[in-house]
């Protein structure tokens, strides 16, 4: 049994030496090199601000910008440290509702969202994942539908044609990878980037 | 459900099987100590190791002696481990200023880590620094993988050898798995994800002004690297709290896939090396298909499912399926998919919320971790937990005719039925067992997160998922007590070691005896009749020992979903 203490331990130390330093830190220098962007995080940057990451999304609420998916992140309550409070899109505390199927409390809210997206629309149908918690609280796409119900108030709320919203909804929608792999989706984001800059046109013109 | 949802299916099932001949091909040769492509590169590091080491790679060890090495090696990297998250305020690579971990939660995360389940009662990118994340998690994310596979490969070589009293050397098998098998593997798929997406890089959380004016702070961190090894490894333990829903632990459909992917690539591919090794790669399909058919039933039972949604969703008219707690990138199809593989293998990772998944949707990989994750399972696990069955079916099968059993030339005696008895039934002790423990105290039952019967799911999905070594969630139950971190890690180490030393003692009893040739008596083992009595042992053993269970959680959960009852 002595005879193998020593691999034991000496395999301990050469294997976390290996696999736990050599090669993540190797990994880090060849993705800096390769994709830096990527391997930074995709950061956002507009006039030398970091505005945030393309694949993290951020919380939406006024009028002028289109919303993400429901968020269930939480943060430290700043009064007490040892309760939480909610924080959509904290991007250093992802986490999704857990709530269950049969579960009153999330029949409770999602009655309600879907109360407000039907005054917001009457004439559409109310798609799914407006009024549903993405997994990681952090989603940063919606399906087309969901980009597309919001047209009507966006268009509203900035004084723009709704055809133009619309043509500018179409032009981000990301069709599944290789034709065929995961879903068609909107970068809340990056539409709304492209929103701001179709407002800054027109108030140029 | 949709065409595109089952296309998409087919295409994971047709990569995975397409790799497994020339996986389980290089693995043979690795195993076998013959010349690999890599060999040139990588024989002077793996003979560095064996002289630091002061191992004579030449020369073998009884099954006695493996598992003694094996469990050395494990109290090491357990005191390493729980030695680092206790000091990590102390040691470099940790930007954010994390706190030391409490005792009872760094217990529950060294045993988790160290038994491949890589359950998490903390978050990751609010609880461990750079450092931990790296030389403490990552390394026991390889190690613990090659140290299953060198016990699935002891196993095989149990059935391979005659009359042989050795089974291997467990130090030139772990070196050999890490350096040959997963570290290249490995390195390849970390600059995919890089390319998908994934952040790699040692810098601090990124501070940034949203278009609405806002703080956001995006945690970041060397992620690619641990991902690749996390799903090559059937490990699972998220770099970020939300797994592999995060964004940055997985960007996009296509790093989905290569993560579905590298799920199963390895367990799959060891069916081939046990057919190799033991001169016929049939023997190996066959078990492959008995895993296949329990696979493809539970996929397609969860996507009706989640397709299906749930009663509160369609009583307002919307459709599209149950997306609470999933992705808009993947999806209904994409989540229950992946649902399915990762606790078929011993994954765990998630890339949407289990906890939220409907009754039945959440039942199917409740069940597949209580099965023991033989479909595929776990690398290495899964092909030594499947062999436990295959002892069982074979057994079963020689009681009804009055023979003595034989499997692929070796008789199969009392000896290693028992044996395998005692691994497969430890595996409900600790799940049933704790579950029973824990909803009859109170301080437990505060833990859960939903009312109802779906509380006594989270509980009962717990102990199912820290003792199958799993380590996905109900993430609505609160794991972090010191209840929960005292009675799961002893059911991960019970879970993990009490299937591995029957295993190896089954390695070793069998490795000793003749090989019988086959006759015309004998029941052969590479067809379909033998496929079915194996999937009928493994769902009547799993179904007769959790039943009864399952009826107080998913099942008159189901019942109360569709008749609209809400807790």
């Amino acid at each position: 049994m002595l005879r193998e203490l020593r691999p034991a331990l000496v395999m301990t130390v050469t294997l976390t030496v290996l696999t736990g330093l050599a090669y993540p830190l190797a990994m880090t220098g060849l993705a800096g090199v390769l994709f830096p962007s990527q391997a930074a995080g995709s950061l956002v940057v507009v006039d030398g601000n970091v505005v945030g990451s393309s694949l993290i999304g951020q919380s939406f609420t006024g009028e002028r910008y289109f919303h993400g998916r429901l968020s269930a992140t939480t943060a430290a309550d700043p009064a007490d440290a040892t309760k939480t409070v909610p924080a959509p899109y904290n991007a250093s505390n992802s986490m999704g509702s857990n709530l269950g199927p049969t579960s009153k409390a999330l029949a409770d809210r999602l009655g309600d969202d879907f109360a407000a997206l039907r005054k917001e629309n009457p004439a559409a149908r109310v798609p799914v994942d407006l009024v549903t918690t993405s997994g990681s609280g952090l989603d940063p796409e919606i399906s087309p539908d969901a980009a597309l119900f919001q047209v009507p108030r966006i268009a509203q709320a900035r004084g723009l044609p709704e055809d133009q919203v619309r043509r500018l909804v179409e032009a981000q929608v990301e069709p599944p990878q290789l034709g065929l792999i995961g879903e068609p989706r909107v970068n809340v984001l990056a539409l709304n980037l492209a929103l701001d800059r179709a407002g800054a046109r027109a108030a140029a013109r | 459900m949709t065409i595109s949802g089952w296309a998409q299916i087919l295409i994971f099932c047709a990569i995975v099987v397409a790799l497994v001949p020339p996986l389980g091909w290089y693995m043979t040769r690795v195993f076998s100590g013959e010349r690999t492509p890599l060999t040139p590169v990588l024989r002077p590091v793996e003979i560095a190791f064996y002289r630091l080491a002061g191992v004579d790679e030449t020369r073998e060890q009884d099954w006695l002696t493996y598992t003694i090495g094996m469990l050395l090696f494990h109290v090491a990297g357990f005191l390493l481990l729980y030695g680092l998250l206790r000091l990590q305020n102390l040691l470099p690579f940790n930007p954010q200023e994390m706190a030391a971990m409490p005792p009872d939660l760094s217990f529950n995360t060294a045993a988790s880590f160290l038994t491949n389940t890589n359950w998490q009662n903390y978050g990751g990118e609010s609880t461990v620094s750079y450092l931990i994340q790296m030389a403490g998690l990552t390394v026991h994310n390889f190690v613990s993988a090659a140290a299953g596979i060198a016990i699935a490969i002891a196993l095989i070589r149990g059935f391979a050898r005659a009359s042989a009293r050795t089974v291997g050397n467990f130090w030139v098998d772990l070196v050999r798995c890490t350096l040959y098998v997963l570290l290249p593997i490995c390195v390849i798929i970390t600059l995919f994800l890089v390319w998908q997406g994934m952040p790699q890089t040692l810098g601090p959380y990124v501070e940034a002004t949203t278009l609405e004016g806002a703080k956001q702070t995006i945690a970041v961190g060397p992620v690619a690297s641990q991902v690749a090894i996390k799903m090559l490894g059937t490990n699972g333990g998220g770099f970020f709290n939300a797994n592999a829903a995060h964004p940055f632990e997985n960007p996009t459909a296509l790093s989905n896939l290569v993560q579905m992917v590298a799920i199963f690539a390895l367990g799959a591919a060891l069916t081939n090396v046990f057919g190799r090794m033991v001169g016929d790669q049939r023997q190996g399909w066959a078990i492959l298909a008995a895993m296949g058919v329990l696979f493809l039933v539970g996929v397609g039972v969860t996507y009706w499912a989640e397709a299906a949604g749930t009663h509160t969703l369609n009583a307002l008219g919307l459709t599209g399926g149950n997306m609470e707690g999933k992705e808009t990138r993947f999806g209904i199809a994409l989540s229950a998919l992946f649902a399915v593989i990762t606790t078929a293998a011993s994954c765990g990772a998630v890339n949407a919320m289990h906890d939220s998944f409907t009754a039945l949707g959440g039942m199917i990989p409740m069940v597949n971790m209580q099965l023991g994750e033989i479909i595929v399972g776990g690398v290495g696990a899964g092909l030594y937990g499947m062999l436990m069955f295959v002892v069982i079916a074979v057994f079963v099968a020689g009681l009804m005719v009055g023979r003595t059993p034989e499997y692929v030339g070796k008789k199969i005696e009392a000896r290693e039925v028992k044996m395998a008895m005692l691994a497969i039934l430890c595996l409900p002790l600790m799940m049933l067992g704790w579950t029973a423990v824990a909803v009859v105290y109170p301080p437990a039952v505060a833990s859960m997160g939903n009312a109802g019967p779906h509380g006594f799911s989270e509980v009962l999905y717990a102990y199912s998922s820290q003792t199958a070594n799993n380590g996905s969630a109900f993430a609505g139950l609160t794991g972090n007590t010191p209840f929960y971190n005292l009675t799961g890690g002893i059911a991960m180490l019970v879970g993990r070691f009490f299937v591995i030393i029957p295993a190896l003692a089954i390695a070793g009893s069998l490795a000793a005896k003749k090989i019988v040739p086959a006759s015309a008596g004998t029941f052969p083992t590479d067809g379909g009749l033998f496929v079915g009595l194996l999937v009928g042992v493994i769902v009547i053993v799993g179904g007769l020992t959790f039943f009864p269970a399952l009826a107080l959680g998913p099942v008159v959960e189901q019942a109360a979903m569709s008749a609209g009852d809400l807790f």
